[in-house]
């Protein structure tokens, strides 16, 4: 049934080969081609944009305020690359290679390739339009280390970066509104997905601000949606990334791939209390120059800067002295969590861990007074210096640390604990792009397709960009081509009747549960189950519960949930309802497909498999496929298997050591 | 950090719709703990309000980060709060003590209209960014990133002025609700670099002309927007605005 379309031939020369054979649509036939784009973060803005400089007619939607609020602008840390400019051996096969063993060889070989390939290409393109990348004294580009690579290939913007690619990608889709290339609808969620003769032909939107319900054709359809991280209630997500447009798909025939592999990210700032409404991420370029520790003893009461050296435990350099602090994210946090399960967790709540730059600090001092010439220098003015060099870098991060904690990170470690980051998981798409629905198609992080079981840091931008840049304008008109001969076709299609229908139907009935219980608490209760049984560590047991208790919710959810407000009007619980709804079906589904895979890989660590030293055991003979969900009704779901062939790499246990 | 819980007294802007006329209404939220944000003390007000059956508050808000500019709430007389260069977001009740009373109100700015309660519609800066506020580029035309250098300091300014997150909170603090730190941001973003060079002059004449379609006031250059700015943007932004202006109209 899945057909991954990898074109044959030398794994280099697949997307050259592609390109020059894939259909071409003229310029006069694109004008009346039209394409929707969901979502504006940096695969849809960048789609958007791209797709209307060629000429397409395509309408935007987000439900933000503005496109430029989508989440990609919370992304710190940096964005990778295969430039070398660093001259320290990078390559786009080795980026290609690190992305590959990173996701624990669960991605396809053919896709990571391509995205190593495609970029160089984005990071000239961002410089064109004038995002402010980090730049050393000659004037040229500067690069940064992270995870789970040992080369430096990450460019960034201080730790803004994803808000200096978002803003990018938003104005080259802002000068296409302007031209009347894009048509850019705010405030707006989608619904449904309208098909019609099998093919997506148009959305079900939802204006926010007057509740009334919109039908919008279009000859593909594009959702570039994010993730689903939200379904754990607390993570780095912002309040609104849901997963409702991937879950309207998936119900009307889309497979959703690897449910089950979510990353928990190592460096967040801990939870402090009930009221908690989202974690916030300290950016994985902190461990470049930070160390990670717990004391040695257990029950220790002393401060941090009163423990002395040796009665540290650095134990990311202890276990792993090859990588050290710049281990890959699963690792990170299992090793974390190890630690805090052992009992020497730091805080009040003991569920966390101390990221130190003490030590950096004074190593940039000493430079600054190697390269002023100085001598005779205090201590005190050596740390001086050194907190200068350290704020330069990150003094944004730790800004927002001092503001949330009401600590000062330059004189005293941080405290961090692992949080729900990303989801490598989502809708399963062929090498085009295209999910199992023709002319639907999933970007960014709403596909499944290039991290695997673990995503690389510094990864997320490049595949938003790379599928929105340089993928989609080349797939899509492969499908387009043939779509010139599709006319005649509108809203007024029974079709799009019946989905509005049917939406209205459905938050008519939310409506109407008239209950007791929030939509805020019924989301707590659910982020509880799924972190507690499907989040860093997973077992057979834990995860049958998980079912039976998330069934439960949905059925107390559907009986006794209270929205106020009316349906015509601005009402956001109302709209939060309509995707924690949704939430608890994928929720259902993660379980499942967790349950299903009894191996350990990347973020997904099923407690019975695992190394002698507690690392994640993989089993390629039985597992090395991509699970991907047919949905079939109520709590019903086939698998379908993708193998993965690897016909480059040598899949092997993963060593960081 | 020393943790402590509090009551406080909230007076809230209501407001049903952009039609309708609104007003202040107080409301009671009692064991605040001070780790909170502020938005999270809204949360247990909402709540409350929905158990209570009545309408839960309206406001915008998103990545809680500090970074995607949706909130936007004026409180006790200040865009954002009591704190330097924060949002509402960051904005955590330990800046609050035991029975203190808080304002809270919408962004108050003609060009702004309000939709709901503490939401206002902000779309007027997304159409004055569509004036120009971009790089004419389209996708596949870049060169090699390295090919053009950039001076540090130029750049490190560049990305000084492209830091901005497009809130509002600079007109919402001005007494003219001039949009000129807003704008001046990005007109100083793409004029420091080598590629906003070939728009620099359409670019500020077209940005300028619509932010005074859109309703905003004139600049009185009394610092508010800068002092208010959660990102610190540098009301010197809006100097080489003006002579951006003043050089553009003499290219004509």
């Amino acid at each position: 049934m899945l057909n991954s379309k990898i074109p044959a031939g030398n794994l280099e020369k697949k997307w050259e080969d592609y390109k020059g054979h894939c259909k071409l649509v003229n310029p006069a036939n694109k004008r009346k081609l039209e394409v929707i784009v969901v979502g504006t973060g940096l695969a849809g803005a960048s789609a958007a944009a791209s797709l209307g400089e060629l000429g397409y007619k395509v309408k935007a939607f987000c439900f933000q305020d503005s496109p430029r609020r989508a989440h990609s602008i919370a992304a710190q840390g940096g964005i990778n690359a295969a430039k070398n400019y660093q001259n320290d051996g990078d390559s786009v096969f080795r980026l290609f290679y690190d992305t590959i063993k990173g996701g624990d060889y669960r991605a396809r070989e053919a896709n990571v390739h391509r995205l190593a390939e495609v970029s160089v290409n984005i990071i000239d393109q961002c410089v064109a339009q004038g995002v402010p990348f980090a730049r050393e004294y000659g004037g040229l580009l500067s690069n940064r280390s992270f995870g789970g690579t040992q080369v430096q290939r990450t460019f960034y913007a201080a730790g803004q970066t994803g808000q200096q690619l978002l803003i990018g990608a938003y104005q080259a889709l802002e000068r296409q509104v302007a031209l009347g290339n894009v048509k850019m609808y705010s405030r707006h969620e989608m619904h449904e997905v309208v098909k019609i003769d099998g093919k997506a032909r148009g959305i079900i939107a939802r204006d926010l601000v007057s509740g009334n319900l919109e039908k919008h054709f279009g000859h593909a359809v594009l959702l570039c949606t994010g993730g689903y991280g939200n379904v754990f209630y607390l993570s780095t997500n912002a309040m609104g990334s849901n997963v409702t447009a991937a879950w309207k798909a998936h119900r009307q025939g889309a497979l959703f791939s690897n449910p089950c592999f979510t990353q928990i990210h190592p460096t967040c700032i801990p939870v402090s209390g009930d009221h908690q409404s989202k974690l916030t991420l300290m950016s994985e370029s902190l461990r470049n120059d930070g160390r990670i520790w717990v004391p040695k003893n257990l029950n220790e009461t002393r401060k941090a800067v009163d423990i002395p050296e040796e009665e540290r435990d650095y134990y990311l350099e202890r276990r792993y002295p090859a990588f050290g602090n710049l281990v890959p994210r699963d690792v990170a946090s299992r090793a974390a969590k190890e630690r805090c399960d052992a009992g020497y967790g730091v805080g009040t709540s003991k569920q966390a861990v101390y990221l130190d730059y003490a030590a950096a600090i004074l190593r940039y001092g000493n430079i600054e007074v190697g390269k002023q010439g100085l001598e005779n220098v205090s201590q005190e003015a050596v740390i001086a210096m050194g907190k200068e060099v350290v704020k330069e870098k990150y003094g944004n991060l730790f800004d927002m640390y001092a503001k949330i904690t009401g600590e000062d990170p330059y004189e005293v470690p941080m405290r961090i604990y692992p949080a729900v980051h990303y989801t490598m998981g989502g809708l399963w798409v062929d090498y085009e792009l295209q999910t199992t629905v023709p002319g639907l198609y999933a970007l960014g992080e709403a596909n499944f397709s290039e991290h695997g079981a673990n995503r690389l840091g510094a990864s997320a931008l490049m595949q938003g960009l790379a599928d929105g840049y340089f993928v989609i304008p080349y797939t899509i008109g492969n499908y387009l081509a043939d779509e010139i001969y599709s006319t005649g076709l509108d809203t007024n299609h029974a079709a799009f009747e019946e989905a509005e229908k049917a939406v209205l139907g459905r938050i008519e009935k939310l409506m109407s549960i008239k209950g007791t219980q929030t939509v805020e608490s019924f989301h707590k209760r659910l982020g509880k189950i799924i972190w507690d049984k499907c989040g860093m560590a997973r077992s057979a047991d834990g995860l049958k519960q998980a079912i039976a208790e998330v069934q439960a919710l949905k059925k107390e959810f559907w009986s006794d949930l209270r929205i106020p407000g009316e349906i015509n009007e601005m009402n956001p619980e109302l709209d939060k309802a309509n995707r924690v709804a949704d939430f608890i079906e994928l929720g259902e589904l993660m379980c499942v497909d967790a349950l299903s895979r009894n191996e350990s890989c990347g973020g997904h660590f099923r407690e019975e498999y695992q190394t002698e030293d507690g690392e994640a055991l993989r089993d390629d003979e039985n597992f090395m496929y991509v699970a991907s969900w047919e949905f079939k009704g109520e709590h019903n779901w086939e698998l379908h298997k993708e193998e993965l062939k690897y016909e480059v790499i040598k899949p092997s246990q993963r060593n960081y050591k | 950090m020393e943790h402590y819980n509090m009551n406080l007294n909230l007076k809230v802007w209501r407001q049903k719709n952009k039609n309708t006329k609104g007003t202040f209404k107080l409301y009671r939220v009692e064991n605040i703990s001070s780790e909170m944000s502020f938005l999270e003390m809204f949360d247990v007000l909402n709540e409350q309000l929905i158990k209570d059956g009545e309408s839960p508050v309206a406001f915008d808000h998103d990545c809680r980060e500090g970074i995607c500019g949706s909130c936007s709430m004026y409180i006790n007389g200040k865009p954002h709060g009591p704190w330097q260069a924060n949002t509402t977001c960051q904005l955590h009740m330990r800046a609050f003590k035991d029975g203190d009373t808080i304002v809270v109100e919408p962004w108050r700015a003609d060009a702004f209209p309000v939709i709901k309660d503490l939401m206002v519609d902000r779309s007027a800066f997304d159409r004055i960014i569509q004036a120009g506020g971009y790089v004419s580029v389209n996708t596949g035309n870049a060169v090699d990133g390295n090919t053009l250098p950039i001076e540090k300091q130029k750049a490190d300014d560049a990305f000084a002025a492209a830091m901005c997150i497009g809130c509002g909170a600079c007109v919402a603090a001005c007494k003219n609700s001039s949009a000129m730190l807003f704008l001046s941001a990005k007109v100083s973003h793409l004029a420091l670099l080598p590629q906003g060079a070939p728009e620099r002059t359409t670019r500020v004449q077209n940005m300028v002309a619509q932010m005074d379609k859109e309703g905003f006031g004139s600049c009185t250059n009394t610092g508010a927007c800068e002092a208010t700015c959660p990102k610190e943007i540098s009301i010197t932004n809006i100097a080489r605005l003006n002579s951006e202006y003043i050089a553009a109209s003499f290219a004509d």
